[in-house]
């Protein structure tokens, strides 16, 4: 027994290199889809202090808004400008009827109307769009398809989907995007005053108001790219929103107010289920993917409550 | 007791000064209450352009209440205020920002992860105005205009001697400094009207002095009008053009810093008679 937990894993990275590279690589993948979604609930929670629990479902409105309008004859670069425009659309309506009359509310009751948002996006998009997964148009935007094999060792095979490589790549783009946003721009040191202090921010002339449709529709792009990179390796169906959850151990892990800690915590989560699945799940009957995430967070939060990259939690007396 | 006061301080040196000077801002029978609590209760003061006019009052007399009331945090329940001539029942916080209205807080509201540049350069927010599409972009015009603002606030960085702190994240930066940093900032608006809230509290004596300097500098270099509050008397006495003094929410003194501090109300307020 011990030595099917403690030994027998290591030896079989060890013998066959090839079969870890690819657990890797899988880990990677996944760890960087949960990052974007972590990014999105990072991003509100920053600016407004919400703990946005609809970006899950914000990935997978997204994705049917853009499937849905393929669907209807639009063309793919059209329809993918269409999408943004509803994100867009959506972030001023949230920040007009949610956050705007709820506003210095105590926080349980922004999340609680959130949730209320989540609902009713889940109705109305299959009320839109009907409820049954759809095929993400995923040649129609010109990602790759395929993949490629490399030899690896002596009788080795890694095999890349390309459709991960441009995940990538399209994150790493999205990321360093942001950073330059947030850094570099008036609008940007605007949402990292609003993030800081809102009373200060109010009283240089920020708005709120403002502000808060800007995260609103950052979220909303981050959850576009991410549905389109996740329906593409799956569907996009509404079951997309229960492993948007999956972004709660990461932000756990990266602190909820990190965009580093967001993408750290991330690939921790997407590496750490992968190897504990194809390693050692097998010793428990298989399955551990859907829930191993949650215990890496609990445990993580025994020594560092605040996160990886969180603030750091001073009381000053 | 109000008629009284007013009455008294107006010398006829005085009275000429006042209908030299125009009026910036009124305040007209102003009461805010917070549930059964009042705050303020009808107060009427004026500030005019130029000078400094001090609020003073003993803890909780409604001091800063009355800024949040000018700067649009708070919405008084009756009562006017009259800025630059047009009335108005309450100020929101963007409007009073883009109409020249700038302040410091009491207990220091910066933003701590920020550095003192992006602190000062965020107070310029009002000035800029290329649009979000060139902000994404942020090559071109929003860059320019970038660079625009950074000269103006690097001469703010200058006039308040931080050169040395223009990268530091100002979290870190000592009580005294912080206070500077949000002096700069509130200056980067240009205002019209400049609201400090306690710009001298927890500081030392040449902080102080310091500070002093810096605000009869902003007043008298850039003619930028100030209100203050302010518990250290020396320099309410020595700073302010005409002083107002707030108890239990009522104004019960308003004039000239040597007419108020001999004032039998005010001498009963701060240290206390038996009512």
């Amino acid at each position: 027994m011990l030595y099917d937990i403690f030994i027998d894993p290591f030896v079989q990275m060890y013998e066959m290199p090839d079969f870890f590279l690819q657990v890797l690589w899988e880990g990677f993948v996944a760890g960087i889809l949960y990052a974007l979604i972590a990014l999105g609930f990072v991003l509100i929670f920053k600016a407004s202090g919400v703990f946005n629990f609809a970006q899950g479902i914000m990935v997978v409105f997204a994705g049917l808004t853009l499937v849905g309008l393929h669907e209807n004859g639009v063309p793919a670069y059209l329809a993918l400008i269409l999408t943004i425009g509803v994100m867009g659309v959506l972030a001023y309506g949230v920040e007009r009827v949610v956050m705007r009359p709820l506003v210095n509310q105590p926080d349980i009751i922004l999340l609680m109307a959130t949730i209320g948002l989540t609902y009713f996006l889940i109705g109305f998009g299959e009320f839109v769009f009907g409820g049954e997964p759809k095929q993400m148009i995923t040649e129609e935007l010109g990602l790759p398809t395929g993949s490629t094999a490399f030899e690896f060792g002596e009788r080795g095979l890694v095999i890349l989907q390309h459709i991960d490589i441009a995940a990538a790549v399209i994150a790493v783009i999205m990321v360093a995007a942001l950073g330059i946003f947030f850094n570099k721009t008036r609008i940007g040191r605007a949402l990292r005053a609003v993030a800081d202090d809102h009373q200060a921010a109010l009283s240089v002339g920020i708005s709120l108001n403002q502000i808060w449709a800007i995260v609103w529709f950052a979220a909303g792009l981050v959850a576009l790219a991410t549905g389109i990179m996740w329906g593409a390796r799956s569907d996009v169906s509404f079951a997309l929103e229960i492993v948007a959850f999956k972004a709660l151990p990461v932000l756990i892990l990266g602190g909820f107010t990190s965009i580093p800690g967001a993408i750290v915590g991330g690939l921790i989560i997407g590496f750490g289920e992968k190897i504990g699945e194809l390693y050692w799940g097998g010793l428990v009957g298989g399955g551990i993917e859907s829930w191993l995430a949650y215990i890496i967070a609990l445990i993580f939060l025994l020594f560092r409550p605040q996160g990886l990259f969180g603030e750091r939690i001073i009381e000053r007396v | 007791m109000n008629a009284l006061v007013t009455d008294s301080s107006m010398t006829s040196a005085e009275a000429e000064t006042q209908v030299e000077r125009e009026l910036l801002l009124r305040v007209d029978n102003v009461s805010l209450s917070f549930g059964g609590v009042k705050a303020i209760t009808d107060i009427s003061f004026d500030i005019q352009k130029g000078e400094i006019r001090a609020i003073i009052g003993p803890n909780g007399a409604g001091k800063t209440s009355m800024l949040n009331v000018i700067n649009g945090f708070y919405h008084p329940q009756e009562g006017t205020i009259t800025w630059q001539g047009k009335v108005r029942r309450k100020m929101k916080p963007y409007e009073a920002a883009s109409q020249g209205i700038a302040r410091t807080f009491q207990n220091v509201a910066l933003f701590k992860g920020m550095t003192t540049l992006d602190n000062i350069m965020s107070g310029r927010s009002l000035k800029m105005h290329k649009n979000f599409f060139w902000q994404l972009l942020w090559r071109g015009p929003a860059e320019q205009e970038e660079i625009e603002h950074r000269r103006k606030v690097e001469d703010i960085i200058d006039f308040l001697e931080i050169q040395a702190i223009r990268k530091t994240p100002v979290g870190r930066l000592p009580y005294g400094l912080q206070k500077r940093v949000e002096l700069g900032r509130a200056l980067a608006m240009e205002p019209e009207l400049l609201l400090l809230d306690e710009p001298m509290a927890g500081m030392n004596l040449e902080e102080k002095e310091d500070m002093s300097r810096f605000i009869l500098d902003v007043n008298q270099e850039f003619g930028t009008t100030i209100a203050l509050i302010e518990h250290d008397m020396g320099v309410v006495m020595d700073l302010s053009d005409r002083v107002v003094v707030l108890d239990y929410g009522k104004k019960i003194a308003d004039g000239p810093p040597e007419e108020v501090q001999a004032n039998q109300a005010v001498i009963d307020a701060y240290l206390g008679v038996s009512h």
